[in-house]
């Protein structure tokens, strides 16, 4: 039973974005034969680099973490309506509340400062995106323009605070002294610290089961409480929802900050797990690859941890990659991830006709 | 060549798909000149398919189309024009801004400078307005004038541009029964002067009162074309279902209780501060069914709201059994007071067509401690209850996880009744229950309103098909330009009811 043209769901969310993954990669491929480089054999180096061993491995799932943190948080946003890109400037600030919460509260046992000042990653990223919530709710201001505006000034405030209240005396750094007391130890020490083992040095810290823990949070708010159904059917329909007696408005802001926190919480992995310190722009892009990867996993969970594991697979097997063949330079790798990013995201409809076509054919 | 009995239009083998929709399967169809040929069929039967072919919005997957004898290639709206093929849409392509003449010479302006095109049209409009009887104003603007003069605007615009064929489709959805006695002596001149009229429509009465030929579809098939003489409305109504139908509705006598629901002076003003709703006052009691008559417009839909909470009024109480509820704006503590409400547009009110039946079939309800506690919502408990409210009102797929744009227009119709009803309401307020509902549906939408009027629960009902009103209210209030014109019972005459709902009240006419 199709009617009215409605794809099988496996064509739908398995045989599509496959598709148009093979077909980035064609293009791409193509791109590095232009420059007069072997694509299968970049292709063998960036699998190799991200797949190939234990550390490439953990390289990509590190990088995974932000992604899905941002990912969540597009994706959250896009299911009230809302399309919120400052997911990079809300991950940034955010790092404040890691960074005072880490240095205010050092006295207390590291098993209280660490969920404190995760906590408070995520309320800062949230207050960040709420105030473009309460704009376009009660102001009715874009949120895309706010969002937008809001990543710029989330990059002078931090620079401004690193600088005048946080950069130790004497220190050229902009940079704040070591957060010792919310230390996140990473995988490695870990392993050396209780088990005696030699792991690879990797960034990869306990912050990724968080990631993973949230997506299912994402899943679970969504479609089994009161609250994601509201969120659904005020960005599905906002006439419907006003008649279900939903307020638009308070949907708007509360999804906004729920959207900002999950950005927020990149903050946890970054400056808590990684840095432990805060220091500029460590968010490195990372809010607006959440913008392809919640597009790529179609805005549900299971398809962002998917989404931004890809993305994983491609920033490490990227790195791997312009360090074995210096022809393909870092740029080389942006541009492969533009192609990934252009036919899974914005051409994402392209072969649905066809596709179509043919299976309503194969039907009759 | 053409001859007289050479029909105006031959649509020979036409088929037509979308995905896995057949919306015109092999359909023949020949339409003699100088004749009005109706065309009937419930929604979704293919009709309007069938017109966008010809008139070259859709591409034909199969099949051949002559005008006057010649086959055509009409591959767009352009190529149907330069073959005289115009049509009328039910939603009006009109510039609202612009003067009668501008909208006239739309599409046919000429050169590079308007003038000549505008004289021009002047003295045909001119012509046209004396040969059909068609009056208008050249000068006046579009948007300034009532809907019927409207509609003569678009007919105006295709006669202009040369159209020997006029397609009309559903044409008097939004006029009152005296324009569109008008509407229909106007189609007669047309006829009479040589031209073709293709009137699609879903009323049985306007087929028998106006055409020469009827064609019925049903689901992308033609079924039959017969004369309209020798056919009757019960069995142009079977041929349209597929089987026999109950045309009216039989309801016993009302036995009306207390007060339900009383409205005082309401007033409500739309962004620009004209009043919509102008000092409404009327009450609704239990064990009654009261209806509200009235063209489309004239600040019905704003009274419901206001009623359900959606909207604030400026001024007036609506008093809900004791409580002021107008002053609160609160759809969903009316709801929970018993006051049920199935809106008057389904498809971007009554559901969310992108969630499933089982989702929609708790819109304004999901926040009930029934459905989950706290801030849980269980999944089966919302599958539990659509799938018992779509038993109760036959739904059909009865599949809680289909989404809700899968279900035809009747269909999503009986879930939103189902669920506003299943909450045991006091009162139920209910915008136009068969827009765009299929005959079959219609009748057993009828019946349950009139099982929960005889439950001893209160019904306001506002539609814009009189003989739905008619059928069954108890009491009619006719509404117009935002104000009660007047109260009747159900008995009325319907001429009387039809000045009342063009604004003509007893002591001016």
């Amino acid at each position: 039973m199709n009617r009215g043209g409605e794809l099988p769901r496996w064509v739908d969310i398995g045989l599509i974005p496959l598709l148009n993954l093979v077909i980035a990669l064609f293009v791409a491929g193509l791109v590095v034969l232009i420059i007069g480089e072997n694509p299968f054999q970049a292709l063998g180096i960036m699998l190799n680099g991200a797949v190939g061993s234990l550390k490439g491995w953990s390289y990509m799932f590190y990088y995974a973490t932000n992604f899905i943190f941002t990912g969540l948080a597009v994706a959250v946003a896009f299911h009230a309506g809302l399309f919120n890109i400052g997911g990079e400037g809300q991950a940034y600030i955010a790092g404040l509340g890691a960074a005072f919460v880490g240095l205010g509260l050092e006295f207390l046992p590291w098993w209280m400062v660490i969920p404190l000042a995760t906590l408070a990653c995520f309320l800062v990223g949230a207050l960040w995106a709420w105030i473009p919530g309460y704009l376009q709710a009660k102001r009715g201001s874009h949120i895309v323009i706010t969002t937008i505006m809001f990543n710029y000034i989330a990059s002078s405030l931090i620079g401004y605070i690193i600088i005048y209240w946080l950069r130790p005396l004497g220190s050229m750094a902009t940079q704040s002294r070591a957060i010792n007391g919310a230390y996140i130890l990473n995988f490695r020490e870990m392993g050396k610290m209780f088990f005696g083992l030699k792991l690879p040095s990797t960034p990869l810290n306990p912050v990724v089961f968080l990631a993973l823990a949230a997506a299912w949070g994402v899943w679970y708010l969504l479609w089994r409480t009161k609250l994601g159904y509201e969120i659904r059917a005020v960005g599905a329909n906002t006439e419907a929802a006003i008649y279900a007696g939903i307020k638009p408005d308070r949907i708007i802001m509360i999804t906004m900050a729920i959207s900002g926190g999950l950005a927020g919480l990149l903050a946890a992995n970054e400056i808590l797990g990684v840095q432990h310190l805060l220091l500029l722009e460590f968010v490195q892009g990372a809010g607006f690859v959440g913008i392809a990867v919640a597009l790529m996993g179609r805005s549900h969970p299971v398809g962002i941890v998917l989404a931004a594991l890809l993305f994983g697979l491609l920033y490490q097997g990227g790195t791997e990659l312009s360090f074995a063949i210096p022809k393909i330079s870092r740029d080389m790798i942006v541009v492969i991830q533009g192609l990934v990013i252009l036919f899974m995201g914005a051409l994402e409809q392209t072969f649905r006709p066809y596709l179509s076509a043919y299976f309503f054919k194969a039907e009759d | 060549m053409a001859t007289l009995s050479t029909p105006a239009i031959e649509l020979i083998n036409i088929d037509k798909r979308f995905g896995a929709v057949h919306a015109n399967k092999d359909v023949s169809l020949a339409i003699a000149k100088g004749s009005i040929h109706g065309i009937i069929g419930e929604n979704g039967a293919g009709k309007s398919t069938l017109m966008s072919i010809l008139i070259g919005f859709y591409g034909a997957d199969k099949g051949e189309i002559k005008v006057s004898g010649v086959p055509a290639k009409i591959k767009s709206s352009s190529d149907a024009i330069a073959l005289g093929i115009g049509m009328v849409h039910q939603h009006f392509m009109l510039v609202e801004p612009f003067t009668v003449l501008e909208n006239v010479v739309l599409g046919a302006e000429g050169g590079a400078l308007i003038g000549p095109a505008l004289a021009k049209a002047r003295t045909e409009l001119a012509r046209l307005a004396r040969d059909y009887e068609m009056d208008v104003d050249p000068d006046a603007k579009v948007g300034e004038l009532p809907v019927g003069l409207q509609q003569r605007v678009e007919i105006l615009k295709a006669l202009y541009k040369g159209a020997d064929v006029l397609i009309l489709d559903e044409p008097t959805g939004v006029l009152t029964p005296d324009e569109a006695d008008h509407l229909f002596r106007i189609l007669e001149t047309l006829r009479d002067q040589g031209k073709t009229v293709i009137l699609i429509t879903h009323k049985l009465r306007e087929i028998m009162a106006i055409t020469d030929h009827v064609s019925v579809m049903r689901r992308g098939e033609l079924v039959a074309t017969k004369e309209t003489k020798d056919t009757s409305v019960e069995e142009l109504a079977e041929l349209m279902v597929g089987r026999r139908v109950l045309l009216h509705v039989s309801k016993g006598q009302a036995k009306p209780g207390e007060v339900v629901l009383e409205v005082k002076n309401l007033v409500w003003r739309d962004r620009k501060g004209t009043p919509r709703v102008d000092g409404v006052s009327f009450s609704v009691r239990k064990g009654e069914i009261v209806g509200i008559a009235g063209v489309s417009g004239n600040g019905q839909s704003e009274l419901l709201d206001v009623i359900a909470g959606i909207t604030k009024p400026a001024s007036g109480e609506v008093i809900f059994e004791g409580k002021e509820i107008g002053h609160l704006g609160d759809p969903r503590y009316v709801r929970q007071e018993g006051l049920a409400h199935v809106p008057e547009d389904r498809q971007h009110r009554g559901l969310i067509t992108s969630f499933e039946a089982a989702e929609s079939s708790i819109l304004g309800w999901h926040y009930d401690q029934s459905l989950g506690k706290g801030f849980r919502l269980n999944r089966d408990a919302v599958i539990a209850r659509s799938t018992k409210e779509m038993a109760d009102f036959d739904v059909r797929p009865a599949n809680p996880l289909l989404k809700s744009s899968k279900f035809s227009g009747g269909n999503q119709q009986k879930l939103i009744l189902a669920r506003e009803i299943d909450r045991d309401p006091d009162l139920l307020i209910v915008g136009q229950p068969t827009r765009g509902v299929d005959i079959g549906a219609i009748e057993f939408i009828h019946k349950r309103l009139i099982a929960l009027r005889d439950q001893g629960k209160a019904i306001l009902l506002v539609s814009v098909e009189l003989d739905e009103i008619r059928s069954l209210s108890d009491r009619i209030l006719v509404m117009f330009a935002g104000k009660i014109m007047g109260e009747r019972d159900a008995s009325a005459d319907e001429r009387e009811i039809g000045l009342l709902m063009a604004g003509v009240t007893k002591d001016a006419a």
